[in-house]
């Protein structure tokens, strides 16, 4: 199935079947097993799915950071019209933290703890070009203002220990930002960080994205947090797209009966007093994987059928889904 | 009123001081002025809690929900205030009463995999402290805790099992089941569904509100997520700094906050319904409580702040019946 994009323009990123896989003594972990995605320049796309989905790991195949005993066992990856795949390690670092950049979840594991801010982002910027090492200062002070850091000279001087979370994750955000990238990569980047911070960091990737036209994969587990954010959604659940489309459609008529389940499971003040819709059981190993659609065990609408691998769906132009027996509740 | 309520904390306050180093203490004998740094974590905090009722606290990092909870478990002691228990000063109990007490109040903690000892079955994780006050006896432990097992969603037949064979959802489980075990009245969620996935943390709310009927109990939810503090909580105390802000009925609170803090909070909250909006985001971070700005603490971010706003500091108001505020808006409106 392909997250298809909306535009008919040339794709940014196109994964076409990617499979990656971590050999494991027990046997191949599907981590992500057959996933396909197009990214339209300066589109947003929400990758949502919870742990153990491969969502993440996604992210990082398109990055070219699946270490051992991981391995991308099968599919493509274009970037730009290039097959990241056949990349050699040195023009992948070329194009990393240049062309495609990422966000993590945690800004503490992404800073150096003992080196100060600006020197990281110096040697982020130097790394790909030749410049001087003032004309860097002056650009990545110029960034830090973009994503909205007060008194950034200050902060430039700083060590990350001295800095908020919410600061170090705008700095994260920032060094991202350096080389002004054409696809970004975010990992979870405001789960760890209070509301009122993310409602910050979100109001400003999008600002962002808009004014530079750069693309957006955010990888999330927060379908309330996506919902105010991306142009398309993509749910992933046990290595598998399950369904995609705009992002209005899939909140509001959700055809496969996980994305339902997550959409409804969302606790708020309309719920209160109420019992919270729950999807039963829990996810399952991605060992013990065999044929047929993997959210049967959990499905209410489950039937003999389901023991089949569904097949993709179409409706219409951007939106696919992969159930033999899709809801049709028609709104929320 | 009837009865007295189950919980009642008075001007509770935490501080941490962290003492003068070696160096300091040297340059001191030279003449220096290294004092002691004093961290106001709580202050002066009154919250009462209904029997039966769930109340929800809600604030940012640092801002003293979990030390607030942490003091009420019994795990650190306060530096000032009191808490009374059905009714009764804690400080001027006898140690039968205390006991009942510090059964009475349970928690269940944040993160499922560091809460539970790695090197103990679930049988004595769950029993061992229901065994050690004389609840149950020793040979009756294994039913106890397999029922209790069956209670929180389990299958007992993972009765021996170790912690790591556990997913997460169902470690909170092995959580809830272990808070149980010795029938306290009052459960403190610090953070309990946080840790979760969506579809594993509204299985877990829902069994809190089914436990709550079967049981009886009363709750002290604490969260920074708004959503499901909402979903769970009939009062809600907004914490600011080290001190409480804003308390309302749910609905009046998420309806019509009153203190400028929780109405830029409550816009904060990422919702399905709200689709593609933009965020007005709230100026600025939350300032060091080593250094808290004189005057209300909100006073920085605040977009309605005057001149009395830097200066003096609110104390908390009735404004109507039910409802309590700390802001000085109020007096003029």
């Amino acid at each position: 199935m392909t997250a298809r994009q909306t535009t008919d323009t040339m794709p940014l990123l196109r994964v076409q079947n990617l499979q990656t896989h971590f050999l494991t003594r027990f046997g191949a972990v599907k981590a992500v097993d057959g996933v396909d995605l197009e990214l339209a320049p300066g589109e947003i796309l929400g990758l949502v799915g919870e742990s153990g989905s491969g969502k993440s790991i996604t992210g990082f195949s398109i990055l070219g950071l699946i270490d051992p005993p991981g391995r991308i066992v099968g599919g493509s990856i274009e970037f730009d019209g290039r097959d990241l795949l056949a990349m050699k390690e040195r023009e992948l670092r070329r194009l990393r933290g240049n062309d495609i950049a990422v966000v993590f979840q945690d800004p503490s594991m992404t800073l150096n703890p003992v080196l100060r801010v600006d020197t990281q982002m110096i040697e982020a910027i130097q790394a790909h070009e030749t410049v001087s090492s003032a004309a860097a200062r002056q650009r990545a002070r110029d960034v830090l203002v973009k994503v909205g850091i007060p008194s950034p000279d200050e902060r430039l001087r700083c060590y990350p220990f001295e800095l908020s979370g919410g600061m170090r994750q705008r700095i994260a955000i920032a060094i991202a930002l350096l080389n002004r990238p054409r696809l970004i990569i975010a990992d979870e980047p405001t789960t760890a960080l209070d509301v009122s911070i993310q409602g910050q960091i979100i109001h400003e990737v999008r600002e962002l994205c808009r004014e530079t036209g750069t693309a957006l994969i955010w990888v999330t587990h927060d379908l309330a947090v996506i919902a105010g954010l991306a142009d398309r959604i993509a749910v992933m659940y046990a290595g598998r797209i399950v369904e995609t489309g705009e992002t209005d459609e899939i909140i509001h008529h959700p055809m496969h009966p996980y994305t339902r389940g997550l959409i409804d499971s969302v606790p708020s003040g309309s719920t209160r007093g109420a019992r919270l819709h729950q999807i039963e059981g829990m996810t399952p190993s991605l060992l013990e994987l065999g044929e047929g659609c993997a959210f049967r065990d959990r499905c209410h609408r489950a039937t003999e059928q389901c023991r089949e691998t569904p097949g993709v769906t179409s409706l219409g132009n951007t939106r696919e889904f992969r159930c033999w027996h899709p809801e049709t509740g028609g709104d929320q | 009123m009837t009865e007295a309520p189950i919980l009642e904390i008075r001007n509770l306050s935490k501080t941490f001081s962290q003492p003068v180093s070696l160096g300091g203490r040297i340059t001191n004998l030279f003449g220096g002025k290294n004092r002691p740094v004093n961290v106001q974590a709580v202050q002066d905090v009154d919250i009462t809690v209904e029997s039966g009722e769930v109340v929800g606290i809600v604030g940012e990092s640092g801002c003293g929900k979990s030390t607030v909870a942490r003091m009420l478990a019994g795990i650190s002691t306060p530096s000032g205030g009191s808490v009374r228990w059905r009714g009764k000063d804690v400080a001027e109990m006898t140690a039968k009463e205390h006991r009942a007490f510090d059964l009475g109040v349970q928690m269940i903690f944040q993160d499922p995999f560091a809460s539970l000892n790695p090197r103990m079955r679930i049988v004595d994780i769950i029993g061992e402290a229901a065994v050690k006050h004389g609840r149950i006896r020793r040979r009756e432990q294994r039913d106890y805790v397999g029922s209790l097992m069956e209670k929180v969603g389990l299958s007992s037949a993972y009765i021996d099992r170790f912690p790591h064979q556990f997913s997460g959802g169902q470690r909170q489980r092995i959580g809830i089941a272990r808070a149980l075990a010795v029938n306290p009245n009052l459960i403190i969620c610090d953070e309990s569904v946080a840790a979760l996935d969506v579809s594993i943390q509204a299985q877990v709310l829902n069994l809190f509100m089914d436990l709550r009927d079967e049981l009886d109990l009363t709750y002290l939810f604490i969260s920074h997520n708004l959503g499901v503090v909402e979903h769970i909580s009939d009062r809600v105390v907004i914490m600011y700094l080290g001190r409480v802000v804003e308390v309302a009925p749910t609905d009046a609170l998420y309806g019509d906050p009153n203190h400028p803090y929780t109405r830029l909070l409550i816009d904060q909250v990422p919702s399905l319904e709200a689709g593609k909006r933009d965020y007005a985001p709230i100026a600025g971070e939350l300032p060091s409580p080593l250094n808290p700005p004189p005057g209300c603490a909100f006073n920085p971010r605040c977009p309605w702040a005057t001149e009395r706003c830097r200066t003096e500091r609110p104390a908390l108001r009735e404004i109507a019946p039910g409802r309590l505020s700390a802001c000085h808006l109020n007096d003029t409106a």
